[in-house]
């Protein structure tokens, strides 16, 4: 065809050029910083408190990051739509009383069949998750309400259904199998739960990156208006985003509730806080479009760090959530000045 | 999915007998928005192989077409027939996969996602779910290479400057099969010589018996392209025409309603004194590069020049908008260390975003607040703090009455006013106070043809009434009809200034290109600049 050389030499590329500097500096910026952070915090760590790099410590930072990776990638997924999940604590709380109480009930028809009961407990527990998810993704997608808003209603009706059911007293009995067998399970010396946290995140980043699924999220939180336009079926995806961000969080509740050896109202209280700052920190936008589940889950060991860091010096409790609390802004506050400045 | 190379779509069905049968026929369509009849009985057929522009000014139902075609809202009246099929509960999924590729002015591109997954989104190869990432890959780069576009699949959107996204954007639309091609005015932001590969591209649809729907107002592109014109004006049908059979003026006429020059009004030449001048003005992303410019009392003065060449950065450069390298600004004769808008406006220097929307207006408040909201540390509107409704609503009233505002409720929320309306919401806060220096920025940018000779009038008397007025415009016509002095600018730099009879649109297009390409190009600089 005609032109095309000289289409060629015209359509030099000066923005290009530009652009994928940028790139590299932003990559730098997300990827650099937060490994550089952590390899300093682990240095200077082991040097004031030894106790810090005893194995029994690691796997206890490494265990509690795995529950804070888990429902993280479950947060990352609701905000790469654009959208926000504040019923994710609550649901931690509401499948860990549903999966008790139903395994309680069916112990007492099932006596002998422990498998049994424990999958449907754990079926049911998910099923309560499930549903939550459902319910925001439904009216976030169709009635157009602010998912903050409709998450913070699922918050109070899960956690209230929580407390109702147990009345605010653990609920204990469930099977053995359960409770010690699989909940303080270990292989190679690591807990069991490690193990299914990486088998989930390698699944969720398969997911994000290989599946239609996966870009339709992307593509939604970037811009809505496209992906319609796109052919692209917006609301079920955005139902389907709840719902699957809420069955993580019901999955984190199950192994927490194995974990604890009784289903609890209160648990899961201060992930919900935690899951969008580890978000935040592993770069996930606020404004959707952006994240990536290998960032957040360095995001959440990092929190893990944190803490651990602050129990080692024997920082007191009420303190601790202070200093969660400025990590959480100061996070928002470099992941807004960064997308400024790459705009410009 | 069907995995053809793009620039060979089917041809037609039904072979020789249904050769020129019509690809899309409407009749009686009719589309209504809360409050607007935005499409009245509107009758539009193409047939296979032809480029039918669509022709009207902002508002006048192009867009609202186009979208029923491509199935982004049904129409509420009427029969939509496609290739002999009537169409009904069309969506932009359905119309895609039947062959309606839909180009459009707001990108249907996802910044955070990559030109690749761009170009797939919605129709991606893939397996129960799973991407075919290598597949999707070949062919993006088959596209890309068979369409001649300098894009590399692996870039994200964010990262293109417009002209690329409007590549990209087209060859989405060529990605797959394709039956109807709509292009909704894609040469806003590209280069002549991009342009020209565009239609080389839409010459080698055609051939291949695909029919374009290409929404313009150019006319150059109109005789160049067109085969026939269909034009609309307030959401109805005027007439479709045989573009060879139809002059410029004709056309015009039939989208105005009006002849040409009654539009504009005369506007007196009585320059004074200068009251607004720079010299070496440069800002800091030099958009605008040392430019020296000014404008005397009672004098219209407008600025030409291409999208992102730097008109509007220097308006808002003035006002305080843009972070100032070097240079001065001199306001009524003294010097404007670091500009801010608060202190313009005291100084008496106004500026109208092009942007009303983004920039401009409060949509969910009253007219009566968004009328008043820079003049609010005026005495007559608020002692101590506190504000004087009553002197803000009789205020308000006043400049409903004088600019026509409609409706003329003061309590009305912006958000439920047309465009010329919206615009005249805005330019009363330049009239509550003493101004002496207006800066337009695209005054008549989406706003309706009545709307705009409004604002034609309201230039004419701020101008004759002693005050410096700065028209700067995409839309040459204004350029040309109302300015006494005319600059051009390229590149951020002022290339030219042209007075009276100079001003008229080939001199000016002969500023706007770029030597160095034309040169290179071999071709003579605009053989086409009607």
């Amino acid at each position: 065809m005609r032109g095309n050389t000289i289409m060629e030499k015209i359509l030099t590329p000066i923005h290009k050029a530009e652009s994928r500097q940028s790139a590299v500096m932003r990559r730098l910026m997300v990827l650099g910083l937060l490994p550089l952070l952590m390899i300093v915090l682990c240095i200077v760590l082991g040097m004031i408190e030894p106790k810090f790099l005893r194995s029994a410590n690691l796997i206890n930072v490494l265990r509690n990051a795995s529950f804070l990776m888990l429902i993280a990638s479950g947060q990352m997924m609701v905000l790469i739509i654009g959208g926000f999940d504040l019923s994710i604590g609550a649901v931690v709380a509401l499948t860990s009383v549903t999966t008790a109480l139903s395994m309680n009930a069916l112990i007492a028809i099932f006596p002998d069949s422990y498998l049994l009961v424990i999958s449907l407990g754990v079926l049911a527990g998910l099923g309560a998750g499930a549903a939550v998810g459902l319910l925001n993704g439904f009216v976030v997608a169709l009635m157009k309400v602010s998912p903050f808003m409709v998450t913070l209603g699922t918050l109070s009706i899960a956690s209230g259904l929580a407390l109702y059911m147990t009345q605010g007293v653990p609920v204990y009995g469930m099977p053995d199998l359960f409770t010690r067998d699989f909940g303080r399970m270990r292989i190679f010396n690591l807990p069991v739960v490690i193990y299914l946290t990486a088998a989930m995140l390698i699944l969720i980043w398969w997911m994000m990156n290989h599946t239609k699924f996966g870009k339709y999220m992307y593509a939604i939180g970037s811009n809505e208006h496209a992906a319609r336009v796109s052919g692209v079926k917006v609301t079920f995806y955005i139902v389907a985003t709840y719902t699957a961000c809420s069955m993580v969080a019901a999955l984190t509740g199950i192994l927490l509730t194995a974990r604890v050896g009784s289903g609890e109202a209160g648990l899961g209280a201060t992930l919900m806080m935690e899951s969008i700052a580890a978000a935040v920190i592993g770069g996930v936008s606020l404004r959707g479009g952006v994240g990536r589940v290998e960032m957040v889950a360095l995001g959440a060991l990092f929190l893990a760090l944190v803490t651990n860091a602050m129990n080692l010096l024997r920082v007191d409790s009420k303190l601790q959530t202070i200093v969660i609390g400025v990590v959480i802004i100061l996070a928002v506050g470099i992941e807004t000045y960064q997308s400024k400045r790459v705009k410009r | 999915m069907t995995t053809n190379t793009t620039l060979n779509p089917p041809t037609a069905t039904g072979q020789s007998s249904a050769a020129n049968a019509p690809l899309i026929d409407m009749k009686g369509i009719q589309k209504r928005f809360p409050g607007v009849l935005a499409l009245d009985q509107i009758e539009f057929e193409l047939r296979p192989g032809e480029v039918h522009v669509l022709f009207g000014e902002n508002g006048a139902g192009k867009s609202t077409l186009i979208n029923v075609i491509s199935g982004t809202f049904p129409q509420d009246g009427g029969t939509y027939t496609f290739c002999g099929e009537a169409l009904s509960n069309l969506n932009p999924y359905r119309a895609r996969q039947i062959g309606i590729s839909p180009v459009f002015q707001e990108f249907s591109l996802a910044p955070d996602l990559t030109i690749e997954e761009n170009l797939f989104l919605g129709r991606e190869i893939s397996k129960g779910g799973v991407l075919n990432k290598s597949e999707m890959r070949t062919k993006v780069a088959q596209v890309l290479d068979n369409l001649g576009f300098d894009l590399s699949a692996k870039q994200r959107v964010a990262e293109l400057s417009r002209a690329q996204q409007q590549m990209a954007e087209i060859a989405k639309a060529l990605l797959h099969d394709v039956r109807v091609l709509i292009l909704d005015e894609p040469t806003a932001s590209l280069s002549e010589r991009e342009t020209e590969r565009l239609f080389e591209i839409i010459d080698d649809l055609k051939a291949q018996g695909v029919g374009i729907i290409y929404v313009s107002h150019r006319m150059a592109e109109i005789k160049r392209l067109a085969d026939r014109v269909t034009v609309l004006r307030d959401g109805r049908l005027v007439g479709t025409v045989e573009a060879e059979l139809v002059s410029e003026e004709k056309l015009i006429e039939m989208m105005t309603g009006r002849t040409f020059e009654a539009m504009f009004p005369h506007i007196e030449n009585r320059a004074g004194d200068t009251l607004l001048q720079t010299s070496g003005l440069t800002t800091r992303d030099r958009l605008v590069d040392n430019v020296d410019f000014n404008v005397k009392a009672g004098e219209v003065v407008g600025i030409a020049g291409l999208v992102g060449c730097g008109k509007s950065e220097l308006a808002r450069a003035i006002f305080g908008l843009e972070d100032i390298e070097s240079g001065k600004i001199e306001l009524m004769g003294q010097p404007v260390t670091r500009p801010s808008p608060a202190h313009m406006l005291k100084r008496g220097l106004c500026y109208f975003p092009s942007d009303r929307v983004a920039e401009g207006l409060a949509l969910p408040r009253s007219v009566r607040e968004n009328m008043t909201l820079a003049a609010l540390d005026l005495k007559a509107f608020a002692s101590r703090g506190f504000l004087k409704i009553k002197s803000e609503r009789r205020i308000a009233d006043e400049m409903i009455r004088r600019l026509t505002v409609a409706p003329g409720d003061p309590e009305k929320r912006v958000e439920f006013l047309s465009g010329g309306n919206r615009q005249k919401v805005m330019l009363a806060r330049g009239l509550e106070r003493d101004v002496k220096v207006y800066l337009f920025d695209e005054p008549t940018v989406g706003i309706d043809v009545g709307a705009k000779a409004e604002i034609y009038n309201l230039i004419k008397e701020m101008a004759e009434g002693g005050a410096a007025v700065v028209v700067i415009s995409s839309e040459l016509p204004e350029v040309i009809h109302l300015s006494h002095r005319a600059y051009v600018m390229h590149r951020g730099a002022l290339v030219a200034e042209l007075t009276g009879e100079e001003i008229v649109e080939a001199t000016i297009l002969a500023h706007f290109f770029d030597r160095d390409h034309l040169d290179e190009a071999g071709e003579p600089p605009l053989q086409d600049a009607g």
